[in-house]
């Protein structure tokens, strides 16, 4: 059995594409990445893909890139997927079905004039769920809306906590000289920007964006032969988790087993990790994942952010470098791409010297994907930097 | 109060039927397990906890507020909730003809049936009364 690496990361820099198409976007991202890798298209013998095009545009995107596929898997579980694809690349190149993984996303909803976070989200109606709750609006801030009400119920978390979440977000952004928003921004402005829907305020949302970014994993022989850094998946675990047949319970989402299931492959604790990429659709989300993850018990998250507890050179846990999905980038609405590459940028000492953090030889990326506030995934990946 | 949104009518199926024909006489219809007799949501022909077949039943039309959030940024806001039902299930839905600001947690709750855009009764909750 060979083991997997993974040998190139690439993000896109653009923030905005009406000038590209999606194609375009996809293949810019690929070859990003293998670029980055030492490697190209023809070395691809497995590709792992889900996005903006339904029913068969893997097959069109395999044809697109031109790729000789051994191996391929489409799974779509919304903003989990890319680490999703990550983790079934590596069980792939385990078993010998592909040498060289490549993971790409890419969309350009801001280009598109998307309204992600209020508008509905087309093309559900055959899901069983959908009568049952189209009538009634669901759309992405407001379920999540329930969720920070509920924590806020349960716990005593308060949108000052929540909105140190943002705080810490624009501190990496500063940084950033891609991300959207790199103004850093106070507490008091978060809860003083308009109320989106309740609880969750305009900065407690993430951006809109056009973009996306790649990843290449490979099979040790051929990670070893390569240039670049050995960065090594050690442990990984998804999840779905829905309304157990209307027992929902609005605080806790399905990394409380992605997360368990991650840390027990590796063998570390969330203590061990010196970095993580949290998916931050919204404020509240890093909140209840980092209770799920087991960075503080449940209820505690609300505390455990305050304070410049996720801010690089600061707190206790070094968060979203980047500027993550509230400041830089949130490309087809998908958190998961960005959260490995900036994880692989800190293992690969490749962060922004202002964030970088010291030693990082271990490193999380987590990301949940559908609503948390009706059903959702969730996929974490630890990786170790040999 | 602002004016009401515009209810979207709900997609129908073969599973959805019993339940729309009944709430078209304002009858609340909930599903129940015929084995195990447990009530879930939201309905399947099948019991979600024990495989086992389901009946509908009436169900009391009322709860307490489990979770809500007033979509502010549309033109007509609205409060999507999660009502806990009497019978035990979490159950989608809105909370109708009522001061958004004045909503909370644990709040009791009825049931009122809504006409949405093409006549369909759809189940909204208000509060109680008193």
């Amino acid at each position: 059995m060979s083991e997997a690496f993974i040998v190139g990361a690439f993000e896109h820099p653009t923030r905005r594409a009406p000038d590209k198409s999606l194609g375009q976007l996809h293949a810019e991202c690929a070859l990003g990445a293998l670029a980055d890798a030492g490697l190209g298209l023809r070395d691809v013998d497995g590709y792992f893909w889900s996005g903006v095009m339904p029913n068969l545009g893997l097959v069109s995107l395999t044809d697109y890139l031109n790729l000789k596929l051994r191996h391929f898997d489409s799974s779509d579980v919304g903003g989990a997927s890319p680490i999703v694809h990550v983790n079934h690349a590596v069980e792939a190149i385990r078993q010998g079905k592909c040498d060289v993984a490549l993971v790409t996303l890419a969309g350009r909803p801001r280009s598109e004039g998307q309204a992600t976070g209020t508008g509905a989200r087309a093309g559900n109606a055959l899901q069983p769920d959908s009568p049952w709750e189209s009538p009634f609006g669901p759309v992405t801030s407001n379920l999540y809306g329930m969720c920070a009400m509920r924590h806020m119920y349960e716990f005593g978390t308060t949108s000052e906590q929540l909105a140190w979440v943002k705080v810490a977000a624009s501190h990496h952004a500063q940084h950033n000289p891609n991300a959207l928003l790199r103004d850093v921004v106070t507490v008091e402005e978060v809860v003083a920007s308009p109320m989106v829907s309740d609880p969750l305020h305009r900065l407690d949302c993430c951006v809109i964006t056009d973009g996306g970014g790649a990843l290449v994993l490979a099979r040790e022989e051929i990670a070893r032969s390569l240039s670049r850094p050995l960065v090594r998946p050690i442990g990984r675990g998804e999840s779905i988790m829905g309304q157990d047949g209307g027992r929902i319970d609005l605080t806790v989402s399905a990394g409380s087993r992605s997360g368990p299931a991650a840390f027990a492959e590796a063998g570390v604790t969330p203590a061990d990790i010196k970095y993580a990429s949290i998916y931050d659709s919204f404020t509240i989300t890093v909140v209840i994942e980092i209770e799920d993850l087991g960075f503080c018990a449940k209820g505690e998250g609300g505390r455990f952010v305050a304070d410049g507890n996720l801010i690089s050179g600061v707190g206790r846990l070094p968060w979203n470098t980047d500027g993550g999905g509230l400041c830089s980038n949130h490309p087809s609405n998908r958190g998961g791409m960005t959260k490995v590459i900036e994880a692989v940028r800190q293992l690969r000492g490749e962060a922004h010297p202002a964030v970088q953090v010291r030693n990082c030889g271990l490193a999380l990326a987590h990301g949940t994907g559908g609503l948390l506030g009706a059903r959702h995934s969730a996929a974490t990946l630890i990786m170790e930097r040999l | 109060m602002a004016e009401a949104r515009i209810i979207p009518a709900p997609a129908q199926n073969p599973e959805t039927e019993p339940f729309y024909r009944a709430a078209a006489e304002a009858r609340f219809l909930i599903p129940v397990c015929t084995e195990c007799g447990k009530a879930h949501w939201y309905p399947r022909f099948f019991c979600p906890f024990c495989d086992g077949k389901t009946e509908w039943r009436e169900g009391r039309g009322e709860g307490t507020i489990y979770a809500y959030s007033v979509m502010r940024r549309v033109e007509r806001p609205f409060a999507l909730a999660y009502v806990e039902l009497a019978e035990g299930p979490h159950m989608m839905t809105n909370l109708v003809d009522c001061d958004f600001d004045t909503l909370a947690i644990g709040q009791k709750v009825s049931l009122v049936f809504r006409a949405a855009d093409d006549g369909t009764a759809v189940p909204c909750f208000t509060p109680s009364g008193g």
